[in-house]
Parts: structure tokens; C-alpha cells; sequence
């Protein structure tokens, strides 16, 4: 998700500016440890892969290894092909025609993110199985008694699992391929038309190919989201690597076992990542200077095609956020006295405090170590930025227990010495605490806001720097006083997607937390996977509420982005 | 002026990272037991509930469905955690055998406790005991047609069974008990011929696999009976219960395959003696009595009375197989599991 509303260029274009400067001082420093200590989880992952597993590795080779990897494939084939075509269907049509509901449409198709895939698997498994109101109905009219007097397709499988993500991932391709799609020269697309082309071939033979990269790494985030995802695999018992680890690691009792597949899945993680990198570099190529003010040419549609364009646009709202949220509301008012308990309140106060902790932190994290790399630069800290961004690939689980295992051995390191020095007990400092849930949390979605602080920041011109360093502000005081009001904006994006995110969280949150704490996630997932979805609907409902804000205000902050970038361009000129 | 931002940075951090810390919560010996617990909070809260009221000692209950191994295993002897509960045989030998558990020796709590549902050492205690039943469809199974596991595997059940995974730790114990009992050859095949015979690819709980049958999709399923209990209490799931008959396998052999839920206390337990206290508590007759009331399992304890309806499906013989052998094959069972691609 690193950057979703700007060009997102790959490296500084004033590069040749900067000087080289002492090696070490407190920006380096600071920004090197705070890349290492998110790397950490990975590198242990990694240490633990090499460790004795016995022979779990051949007998996992000889029977279920290569089924986990086939069923992953296929899983992120699936989704990657459908969130392709929702997404860049729909942003094409939303950005370059005008039908009726057009501006409607432009943030209505945002809403499925705040839907995290296990919920809406929830809801349309409530809504799709034998005993739910589709079948129910179908019984109905045709007269059939038992499962096996018709055909229905079963929900709970592969194929349902690629549609639960389709839906609620596609919002990533749409909206990259959408900025992509507003920030294309209009030279070109006229001197395509001129040339004779129509509508489709402009599109397919100069629009398509710009927003290529735009678009490459918005599947590459869906397709990380695809690979990370535990809950609606767990639930349609679809055995994707993530869940043969889980098997792994807790079934066969095997870490090292578990933290093997997960060295598999980095690599997987790996090729999404250069597939992601790759992109941008060519989004720099593709993108051209001026012509930012004039307006696109819109390709006004009626009759027939509007109605197909309406469609095409109302399906993905309607399959992924209507119909979820009919389906759980409808529970969520049968079983609301089962649900709404005192301590669903707490879960609630749990959810937003650790998510709005999170955010915070990874922000100032973040915003810390973009300005580092644009002070300094050097090899050094922009491949520590590059490692330390792995975490949003590390599936939730393994995450978990890369985190889990150096805490607690941290946490009984210290306590050996106090107890040796000074004869006293510090008990457990970090495992066990809120505190493990979100590291966890920062070190998951820190690529997230440092791609949001990095792009934003490279729109501020050096020469603002250069101008405060001369009036005698130190660093520090740049940032604080210039930088921080420029990229505002973004950063306020960047606090709301991890936000989102961490309130969906699902495997690393039921690993880590204390004593009786539970999230609003935690408390889903134990009542779904029981059977009960009634009363894990308030829940879900409140997970999509929550998650509505910050995808709505994004969505507004999206609508304005042609007459927001004329601006910056203007204030950076 | 640089420093001073960093200090104060520095410090908010430290205090932030040890203001959640347990040290400050940390209260006298007195007042507390923690529990570390696989078994779901309403099963068991209603149990701490009473021994509050009884003994004034608060219970701290964590509920993970996974990773409470790893996670007692680096918390090491800093953790919090003096009693493990756990759903099955499985998690508390390997709970001992990571020699994360120290022996009790209390005759409160062996003399309640059968030798085979206890471990011969003294690091776990069985506390209820669940019978793997049989489950058939009332409309398309006839009384009688069913009568032990090894039918399941018959040609003629071709795409008529449904269960859960085959490498829950429910199915584990099960596999695990027909390998100690037929050896490993015999299960190999029997586990192939159940997975011949399946309707649909093993999902969901066990609950899920008698809506199933009610649902027509297949006819005979094997679950644990407490769940015809649960089910029977709730509106919804009644119409599943009512659609299957209960049936106790294995009567004319080796007897019907239990499992336990158990309790064990920690190496490193920080609040023994209410630990202690505890066990004695859940071990007893009137603990044990709750077991049965509130959730409908069996008792360990001889002489507890049960409910109205396990006195309705009337006695049975129960497999006496030691629960510690069964726990041996668990690694060979699951090795079976992928071996014939159960859940494929």
C-alpha cells in the first residue's frame, strides 16, 4: 500500500544534490537501529529456518508441501486476475466517462476495503450454505429436500476463496490504476485520437500501458494481502502455505518446520517485491511533466453503455460491501442482545486504542527514517529501508513468532541479570504485553507509511531545505517546522490505511495479546470458527464501521487529487 | 537542543514500552492463579466463577487456540502462567515433554483421578473425559448398521461420511488409538478407507458435520458427544441434534475411544499454592459436577452423578486404553494424515 495516491517514484530525482556528510550521526544512526529492530522478526524467522527441524522438511516434501504451494498458486492466480479486471475496468470507467452516478461511484468503490476477507467470507458463507436464504429460497421453488437432489456451488472451497478476495482487494488496483489513469498527459491521449484512434484503442494502446506499473503494484499489494491471509482460509479449509504453516508449527509442534515454509514464502514475497520496485522505477519513465491542468477528455456515454457502465461499477460495491453488510446487519439485529455485552465495549476501546497506537508509531517511525535517507542518503540506510519494509509481507503468524521468541528471550536475558546484579526479579518486560502486539502491528504495516512519508516528501523541493538551513534551522527543526504542514496530507493517509489495517489484523493479534485482552478480530474469529456467526456479526459489523472512516476521508482526499497535484506542483516550482 | 528532543524521545519510549508491563500488576501470592487456557472461556469461566466466591483467589484466564506451546516455551520461567488447560491428550504431553510441567502429587487430586486418565508421573490430569461417537443420519441409516470405526471404513459408506480434519487433534487421538490398538499398517488402511468414503472435504468443527447430515449431504459423521448436548440447548442447532442418532462404537471390542481435557501445572508456576488449590477444586465433586452440568461431559471422578440425558443414553463401555499410550502415536497419526491426503 506504500503509495497510493502519488506518482510513487522509485528514487529521489535530486539525488545529485545532496553532499556526502559524516557517516554516522543521529539520523543515520537512529534510522539504521529502527530498520534493523523491524527487520528482526524476519531475520529470526530466518534463524529459526536453519535450526534443527528433525526430518519434518522430507516428510513435509514427500506429502504436503507441494499442495500447499499448488493451492497458494492458484489462490493468488485467481485473485490476482480478478482484481485486475475490477480494478482497472472500473477506474477506467470512473475516471475517463461520464454516465449518471459517476462521481458517486468514484468513492463508492473504495468501500470494500474497509471489509477485511474474513468477514465477508463470514457473510456470504451465512448467506450462501445449504441453510442460508439463497438455497433456502431455491428449495423453495423447485421442491428439492436434501444437498444432493441439486447442484450448488459450494462456498467454502478454492473458488469461494478467490472471489471473498477478489472482492475486497480489488480497491488496491483501483485505486493506483485511478491516479495512474488522472495524472496521464492529455497531449498524448489527443494526439492518440488525432491519429484516429477511438476510445477502446486509446485506451488499450496508450492509457493501459502508462498506468502498467501503477497497476503492477497494486496487484503486488493485493496479491502480499492474498499470501498473508489466515482467517477465510482457515474458515473454507483451503490449505494455502499460511495455513500449512500454522499446521506446521503448531500441529506437528515443529517451529524451525513451520519457519521453513515461511522461508518458502519469502520468497514468493520477494518476486511480489521486485514485481512492486520494478514498477515504479518504469512509473518514472511513463509519467509526463505538464499538462497537469488540463482537464481529461471524457467520453460522455449514454443508453446502452451507460447502463453497462453503471453496472460494471455497481456489481463490485454491491458483491463486496452491500450484500456483506445486508447479510450482517440482518444477524447483527437478530442476535444483538447475545452480542452487545460489556465486554464487547472493552474489545471495541481494545481494537481502536492498539490500532490508533500503532498508527502513530509507525508514523513517527517512518517520517524519521524518509528524512534520514533524505538528508544522508548512502547505500546503507536505503537498503535498511528496503529490508525493513519486508514486515507487510511476513504473514501475521510467522510474524508473531519472530517477534515472540527474541522478546521473551530479551525479556529473560534482562531479568537473568537483574536477578545475578541485583538479586530482584523484572518479570516479563515486552512478551505478553500489549507492547508485543504492536510491534507486531508496526513492523506488519510500516511499509505503508514510509512509502507515504517517502513519496510525499520527495514532492518538497531540496531548495526548501537548503533556504531553512540557511536561515539556521538544524535538521530537526526543518522537519518539524517546514516539512511536517507540506506533507501533512499524506501523512494523515498513511495514519488512516494502517489504521484500517491494524483493526482487521487477525493471526499476529491472537498470538501475542496479554492476559484477557481481546480485539474486535480476536473476538470475530472465535465465535466464526465455532460455528456462530450470529454472534460474531456485531463484531464484524463494527470492524467495517470502524474501518469506514478513514476510507471515506481517503476516498475525498482521492477526489481531489488532479486539482491537488496542480497545487503542489505549483508550491514546489 | 538536538539532545534534548532525543532524551525526551528515549524516555517517552521507556515509559511507554514498561507502563504496560505485568511487573506493575503484579500482586501478592494470595490473590491469584493464572491459567493459560485451549479450552474456550465460557466452558470454563463458570468453574473459576465458583472457586472465586469459594476461595477469594481471582483466576486470570488466556484463551489462544495456537501457539500457547511456543509461547510458554520463551516465556520461560518468567511466565505468568501457572495452570495449562488444555482440549485434549494431545497438547498436554506435549506440554510435558517440552518439560514445561512439574508434578503434583496431592492425593485430593489422584484420588479422584483414574490412573489411565492421569499421567503415571504426575504432570497432567485428565479432568473430563469425552467419548468420539458415531453419529447417524435417523432417516437414511438403520439402527444397527453402524456399530464401530473400523466400519467406517467399508466400501459400502462410499461418499456417505463427513468429519472434520483429519489432522485435528480430535481425529489425531482417534487415528492414534487405532494405531496403538491395530498397529500402524492396519490404521494406514483404515484412514485411507474413511477418506474413500468421505462426502465432502473435511471442514468445519464437528458441529458442522451433523448439520451436514441434516442437510442430506452425507450420513454418518464422528464427533464428540457433548456436542449433541450443546446442541440440543440451542435453538438453531436443536433441528441438527434431533436429525441423528448417537451411537457408541466399539461395545463388543475394545470400547469407545476417550479423550480428556486436562489440566497441568507449570515448571515455573509463580502462584503454586493456588494453583494447587485449583486442581483440587476441578478435580472434586462438586468441580466435577459442574463439568457435567455445564457442558455435558463425563466426569473422571467415580460417583459423580450425571445428567438427565447421559442417563438417557444409558451406560457404556469405555476404551481403558491409557491415555499416555495414546499420546505416544500422535506423531505417527498425523504423519498418516498427510501420508493418505486426508484433507485433500
Amino acid at each position: 500500500m506504500a503509495s497510493v495516491i502519488s506518482t510513487g517514484q522509485g528514487e529521489n530525482p535530486h539525488e545529485h544534490l545532496r553532499r556526502p556528510r559524516r557517516a554516522l550521526n543521529w539520523w543515520t544512526g537512529g534510522a539504521i537501529l529502527l530498520a534493523a529492530l523491524a527487520v528482526m522478526p524476519v531475520a529470526a524467522v530466518l534463524v529459526f529456518a536453519f535450526g534443527d527441524s528433525g526430518d519434518i522438511w522430507t516428510h513435509l516434501v514427500k506429502t504436503s508441501l507441494f499442495g500447499y504451494v499448488k493451492t497458494t498458486l492458484w489462490l493468488m492466480l485467481g485473485v490476482g486476475v480478478s482484481v485486475l479486471v475490477t480494478g482497472v475496468s472500473t477506474a477506467w470507467v470512473v475516471t475517463m466517462c461520464r454516465f449518471p452516478g459517476r462521481k458517486v461511484f468514484e468513492w463508492l468503490l473504495l468501500l470494500p476495503l474497509a471489509m477485511p476477507a474474513y468477514v465477508i467470507a463470514y457473510a456470504y458463507t451465512d448467506l450462501l450454505e445449504f441453510a442460508g436464504p439463497v438455497q433456502g429460497l431455491l428449495r423453495t421453488i423447485f421442491g428439492w429436500q436434501t444437498a444432493r437432489d441439486y447442484f450448488f456451488p459450494e462456498i467454502r472451497s478454492l473458488g469461494g476463496a478467490i472471489m471473498m478476495m477478489g472482492l475486497v482487494l480489488y480497491p488496491y488496483v483501483y485505486l493506483l490504476a485511478r491516479s495512474a489513469f488522472l495524472e496521464q498527459s492529455v497531449n498524448v491521449l489527443e494526439a492518440s485520437r488525432t491519429l484516429g484512434r477511438g476510445p477502446w484503442r486509446t485506451f488499450s494502446s496508450v492509457s493501459l500501458p502508462a498506468a502498467r506499473p501503477a497497476i503492477a503494484i497494486g496487484a503486488s499489494l493485493a496479491l502480499m494481502e492474498t499470501l498473508n491471509d489466515y482467517g477465510t482460509v482457515d474458515f473454507f479449509a483451503v490449505y494455502t502455505m499460511t495455513a500449512g504453516l500454522v499446521d506446521v508449527w503448531l500441529g506437528m509442534g515443529s517451529l524451525a518446520g513451520g519457519a521453513q515454509i515461511a522461508t518458502t514464502m519469502l520468497v514468493f514475497v520477494v518476486l511480489l517485491i521486485m514485481l512492486e520496485r520494478m514498477s515504479r522505477r518504469h512509473q518514472k519513465l511513463y509519467q509526463q511533466a505538464g499538462s497537469r491542468y488540463k482537464p481529461l477528455p471524457a467520453y460522455r456515454l449514454r443508453g446502452a453503455k451507460a447502463l453497462a457502465a453503471v453496472t460494471a461499477c455497481a456489481l463490485p460495491v454491491l458483491a463486496g460491501f452491500v450484500i456483506p453488510v445486508a447479510v450482517l446487519g440482518r444477524l447483527t439485529l437478530i442476535y444483538f442482545d447475545r452480542a452487545w455485552t460489556p465486554e464487547f465495549q472493552v474489545y471495541v476501546f481494545n481494537s481502536v486504542a492498539l490500532s490508533a497506537a500503532a498508527a502513530a508509531i509507525a508514523l513517527t517511525i517512518a517520517l524519521f527514517v524518509a528524512y534520514s535517507r533524505r538528508l544522508h542518503g548512502g547505500k546503507l540506510l536505503a537498503f535498511g529501508t528496503r529490508v525493513a519494509t519486508l514486515g507487510y509481507a511476513v504473514p501475521g503468524a510467522v510474524l508473531a513468532v519472530g517477534i515472540l521468541v527474541p522478546f521473551a528471550a530479551f525479556d529473560n536475558a534482562v531479568d537473568a541479570l537483574l536477578r545475578q546484579t541485583l538479586g530482584i526479579s523484572s518479570g516479563l518486560l515486552l512478551s505478553g504485553t500489549v507492547g508485543a502486539v504492536l510491534f507486531a502491528y508496526v513492523v506488519r504495516f510500516l511499509a505503508i507509511a514510509m512509502g507515504q512519508v517517502e513519496s510525499s516528501l520527495e514532492k518538497v523541493s531540496p531548495s526548501m531545505d537548503m533556504a531553512a538551513r540557511t536561515l539556521g534551522y538544524r535538521a530537526g527543526q526543518t522537519l518539524v517546522r517546514y516539512h511536517l504542514p507540506l506533507i501533512r496530507g499524506g501523512m494523515l493517509t498513511a495514519a488512516m490505511i494502517v489504521f484500517v489495517d491494524c483493526m482487521k489484523e487477525l493471526p499476529a493479534t491472537l498470538l501475542l495479546r496479554p492476559f484477557n485482552f481481546d480485539t474486535l478480530a480476536t473476538h470475530v474469529y472465535e465465535f466464526a470458527s465455532d460455528e456462530m456467526l450470529g454472534e460474531a456479526s456485531l463484531g464484524s459489523l463494527t470492524i467495517v464501521g470502524v474501518g469506514l472512516i478513514p476510507v471515506v476521508l481517503l476516498s475525498r482526499m482521492v477526489s481531489r487529487t488532479r486539482q491537488t497535484l496542480g497545487e503542489s506542483a505549483g508550491q514546489t516550482q | 537542543m538536538k539532545l534534548s528532543f532525543f532524551r525526551s524521545l528515549a524516555t517517552t519510549l521507556v515509559v511507554l514500552a514498561t507502563s504496560f508491563s505485568p511487573v506493575m500488576m503484579q500482586a501478592s501470592e494470595a490473590s491469584e492463579v493464572n491459567v493459560y487456557s485451549y479450552r474456550k472461556p465460557q466452558l470454563i469461566d463458570p468453574m473459576f466463577e465458583v472457586f472465586t466466591e469459594q476461595t477469594s483467589i481471582k483466576v486470570n484466564s488466556v484463551f489462544a487456540k495456537k501457539g500457547m506451546l511456543e509461547r510458554l516455551k520463551s516465556e520461560g520461567r518468567n511466565s505468568p502462567a501457572d495452570l495449562v488447560f488444555t482440549v485434549d491428550i494431545g497438547r498436554l504431553s506435549d506440554i510435558k515433554d517440552a518439560g514445561l510441567t512439574q508434578p503434583v502429587d496431592r492425593v485430593q487430586v489422584d484420588g479422584n483421578i483414574p490412573a489411565h486418565y492421569r499421567d503415571p508421573e504426575g504432570h497432567w490430569f485428565g479432568l473430563t473425559t469425552r467419548a468420539r461417537v458415531i453419529v447417524a443420519s435417523k432417516d437414511r441409516v438403520g439402527p444397527g448398521e453402524i456399530g464401530s470405526y473400523e466400519d467406517l471404513a467399508d466400501p459400502k459408506w462410499q461418499g456417505r461420511v463427513c468429519t472434520r480434519s483429519g489432522k485435528h487433534p480430535y481425529m489425531v487421538a482417534l487415528t492414534a488409538s487405532m494405531i496403538a490398538h491395530h498397529g500402524e499398517a492396519e490404521a494406514r488402511k483404515w484412514l485411507a478407507g474413511l477418506k474413500s468414503n468421505l462426502a465432502r472435504k473435511p471442514q468445519g468443527n464437528d458441529r458442522a458435520q451433523v448439520k451436514a447430515i441434516k442437510e442430506g449431504e452425507c450420513d454418518l459423521a464422528v464427533i464428540n458427544h457433548y456436542y449433541m448436548v450443546k446442541m440440543l440447548k440451542d435453538p438453531e442447532q436443536v433441528a441438527w441434534a434431533n436429525a441423528v442418532n448417537m451411537v457408541f462404537p466399539n461395545q463388543d471390542g475394545q470400547g469407545t475411544h476417550m479423550n480428556v481435557s486436562g489440566m497441568a501445572l507449570t515448571r515455573h508456576a509463580p502462584n503454586k499454592a493456588n494453583a494447587i488449590k485449583l486442581m483440587e477444586f476441578l478435580a472434586s465433586a462438586q468441580g466435577q459436577e459442574m463439568y457435567v452440568q455445564k457442558n455435558g461431559e463425563y466426569p473422571v471422578k467415580a460417583g459423580v452423578p450425571l445428567s438427565a440425558l447421559q442417563n438417557s443414553w444409558g451406560s457404556f463401555k469405555a476404551d481403558s486404553l491409557s491415555l499416555a499410550v495414546v499420546a505416544d502415536h500422535r506423531a505417527a497419526a498425523i504423519r498418516l494424515a498427510d501420508e493418505v491426503g486426508y484433507n485433500n
